[in-house]
């Protein structure tokens, strides 16, 4: 089964982004805990595209697509602004008491990306950049 | 699209109650830093956040807690979670936030704590 959704660059519509992630997996009956998981390293990449990559500008905007083949789960996010975005370098493992020490609000999105989905790529088609994650749903 | 977060505020004696209802994201988390922010929080012994109705939460809300605990252990204010769906103290546990900050079951646990 597979599914796509097309949102403009707005960080209101990381909702609709929610649901429609929430919806597919729900309807093939996958645990709370997953959707939960899924649900959550979607909305993180969609969030980091849309605030950092497009500096929230409603004219851009981001196609989803899912595809669910059995248990593998695979993810494409495709971003059309013209700024090339690839965070993946900076996932690693932040260290949360500095954090908590200096009071910081950001840098654990693609951490908790990371952790959930079993791969994660950033890359370059036609110009834009595409992020790709996968994870089988046991 | 209305607010998908409301933060309502209990005040009692030292401790102050903030319930949280609806989903902490990026466009959401304002309203929660907002009231993390007022400096009326600093005369509370504790702060305990109600999460019975928080149905989800990202890394810009956990970003929010993040960046007020400092400010809040340094003036003597303890940070209390209680009442916190699985699915959202799983988020906590993936990072390893579960041990760096307290998160009890009940209300009753949060008083005590």
């Amino acid at each position: 089964m597979q599914d796509r959704i097309r949102i403009s660059c707005s960080r209101e519509n990381l909702q609709q982004v929610r649901d429609f992630v929430r919806g597919f997996l729900v309807s093939a009956q996958r645990s709370d805990l997953i959707v939960n998981q899924v649900v959550l390293a979607v909305d993180e990449v969609v969030a980091n595209f849309i605030i950092h990559a497009n500096g929230e500008d409603a004219s851009q905007f981001l196609d989803l697509l899912l595809v669910l083949a059995g248990q593998h789960l695979d993810i494409e996010i495709e971003d059309h602004g013209s700024t090339l975005f690839l965070p993946a370098g900076k996932v690693a493992n932040p260290d949360l008491r500095a954090y908590i020490q200096q009071g910081r609000k950001g840098g654990m999105g693609m951490a908790l990306v990371s952790r959930i989905m079993d791969q994660v790529e950033f890359f370059e088609r036609n110009s834009h950049t595409v992020c790709h994650l996968t994870k089988l749903l046991t | 699209m209305g607010p998908i977060m409301k933060v309502t505020a209990q005040p009692a004696d030292t401790t102050l109650t903030l319930i949280l209802d609806g989903e902490l994201d990026a466009s959401s988390a304002v309203v929660l830093d907002t009231e993390l922010n007022k400096p009326e929080l600093l005369k509370y012994k504790k702060v305990l956040i109600d999460c019975q109705r928080l149905s989800y939460i990202s890394s810009a809300g956990l970003g929010v807690f993040i960046s007020h605990l400092q400010r809040l252990q340094d003036s003597n204010v303890k940070l209390v979670f209680f009442n916190m769906q699985e699915k959202v103290f799983n988020v906590f546990e993936i990072l390893g936030l579960d041990s760096l900050m307290t998160i009890v079951p009940t209300e009753q646990e949060a008083l005590a704590a």
